[in-house]
């Protein structure tokens, strides 16, 4: 889900009237939803819009901060106000699926929304957690029990497997047969093994 | 709020005293399935209160842990937390849904809701690193049992601001580096410490001044580098220098000029023994100076102790807690001049 929210269109000098979904007022929040593969557009006032769980800026906000936003949301990607002429195609801003977050808005705050926002920027943030972690990129610390446990059978098994394949090749057919049947044992104990 | 009189200022002094005030290892946490703090609502905020003070604590803690709702407390016993080295200051502001748990000898404590879930810290007088990290681990094992952290395979245990993921870990000391400021020397370990990317800050952490010569130095790299790892790097490099080149810098002062160091340090015990009135600032610039002279064996009619303890009880919120009708700045520059004449043997 895609979330764009301007200021009231008096300010927007440039960006093509739209009214509102729900009334004749003029819309103040464009929303690209897409969903299945299929893209929505959401147009809603300023009334509306506070009904729908948005946040407003508030009308006092720094010409810059706008700016930012228009840079992103603005028509044909760019910002907006800028004499563009034509029909214009607001442009699909990337947001986490599970917080809304757009890559602006960590940038300008340094804070991701939610786990899943890892996810979802891994490309845009890579550089970024490169550069303040001294060039590490992977993490190489503890981690949780249920996460050490899978990496710990995970490495039993290519282990395993491995003697299985030594003792198969000298002919130690007890202790292969003693080794398949711990692999056996320790595949039907854990059928996902992150899990 | 009744805190107890045995805060890290106030223990034995601990190793390396002279030089490390305290050691403190921090550990950022987020619940699986909840948005971090930063997008959480309200209701979500309670509810991750209300899941942490649910969980399993070690038992050596759960007797003595004692928990503060932060929206209930009141601005003094905010304050007061802060000022303990207990809650960040970013963390008394604010009116969302937020605790913090204490250990009954508060060198635990848990906060909720901070920039991220949870952010979990061991404080301890001295050069304690390996004692702190210990103990730190060991609860976020036991809280691991009934709380699902948020963790990726690449990234390590993720949180709010990217340069705290990976381990989530942060080591500290704080250390009290008048030989090498008087040296002018302070820089040069700036430096050193920037290119061993470690961040040098003031008293009370990020963003706060180096106040009485008290410097903050702890690990800016969370990422591709084991707790093991860098708890050595502390153990076995940054402490046992930084320690060496306070130390001798603190005896070049004494062998070149140790009238000029006795007349510093007994000048400032002059003026606390004497002063009538005392603004903060003023009281940790003299009480440093004193410090320098209790560890340099200079002053040995004051002990260690009296001054480290001193250092907490002349903070505003402290001394408004003392006299809670106490209301204006020259009562409290008072009341401070008096506390601390009394505690050095003054009149």
């Amino acid at each position: 889900m895609g979330r764009a929210v301007d200021d009231p269109p008096t300010s927007l000098a440039g960006i093509p009237s739209m009214h509102c979904d729900h009334c004749d007022k003029p819309a103040v929040v464009h929303e690209l939803v897409i969903k299945n593969g299929t893209t929505v557009e959401v147009h809603l006032c300023e009334e509306h819009a506070s009904e729908h769980g948005y946040q407003l800026p508030s009308q006092q906000q720094p010409v810059a901060e706008l700016l930012t936003q228009f840079a992103v949301v603005g028509p044909m990607g760019g910002p907006s106000g800028m004499g563009q002429k034509g029909p214009k195609t607001p442009k699909v801003v990337k947001s986490c699926p599970s917080c809304g977050m757009v890559f602006t808005a960590i940038r300008q705050s340094g804070l991701l929304g939610c786990a899943e926002c890892y996810t979802t920027f891994e490309t845009e943030l890579s550089g970024l957690i490169e550069h303040a972690q001294g060039g590490a990129n992977f993490h190489s610390g503890r981690a949780p029990r249920n996460c050490r446990d899978a990496a710990a059978r995970l490495e039993l098994r290519s282990r395993l497997a491995k003697e299985l394949d030594e003792a198969v090749a000298a002919e130690q057919y007890e202790r292969a047969a003693k080794l398949r049947d711990r692999l056996l044992h320790l595949s039907t104990e854990v059928a996902d093994p992150l899990g | 709020m009744r805190l107890a009189d045995t805060s890290v200022w106030q223990m034995s002094p601990g190793p390396d005293a002279d030089v490390v005030v305290s050691s403190r290892v921090r550990l950022a946490r987020n619940i699986a399935g909840f948005p971090f703090v930063n997008r959480a609502t309200h209701p979500q905020r309670h509810e991750i209160v209300r899941v942490v003070q649910h969980a399993r604590f070690p038992a050596e803690w759960v007797a003595g842990i004692v928990w503060v709702n932060l929206q209930q407390a009141t601005s003094l016993d905010r304050t007061l937390l802060v000022e303990r080295h207990l809650i960040s200051k970013q963390f008394a502001d604010g009116d969302a849904p937020r605790a913090v748990a204490i250990s009954s000898d508060e060198s635990l404590s848990l906060m909720v809701n901070e920039e991220d879930h949870l952010r979990i810290q061991v404080l301890l007088p001295g050069s304690r690193l390996a004692d702190c990290y210990a103990s730190v681990a060991k609860l976020d094992e036991t809280l691991e049992q009934n709380l699902d952290f948020a963790y990726a395979q690449r990234w390590g245990y993720l949180t709010a601001c990217p340069t705290n993921v990976g381990c989530g870990i942060r080591f500290s000391v704080m250390l009290h580096l008048p030989g090498l400021k008087l040296t002018n020397e302070i820089e040069k370990v700036r430096h050193a410490a920037k290119d061993l990317h470690l961040a040098v800050r003031g008293f009370y952490g990020e963003g706060s001044e180096a106040i009485g010569d008290f410097y903050q130095v702890s690990n800016q790299i969370t990422l591709g580098r084991s707790e093991a790892d860098l708890h050595e790097m502390f153990a076995r490099i940054v402490v046992p220098q930084l320690v060496d080149y306070e130390r001798s810098a603190r005896g070049v002062l004494l062998q070149n000029n140790p009238s000029l160091v006795d007349d510093r340090v007994h000048r400032a015990l002059g003026i606390l023994r004497s002063a009538r009135l005392l603004s903060a600032d003023e009281a940790m610039k003299f009480l440093s100076r004193v410090r320098l002279g209790v560890c340099l064996g200079r002053i040995t009619d004051v002990d260690l102790q009296t001054v480290n303890r001193l250092f907490l009880q002349i903070q505003p919120a402290h001394l408004r807690v003392t006299i809670p009708a106490l209301e204006g700045d020259p009562e409290l520059k008072e009341l401070r001049a008096t506390m601390v004449r009394r505690a050095l043997g003054g009149r």
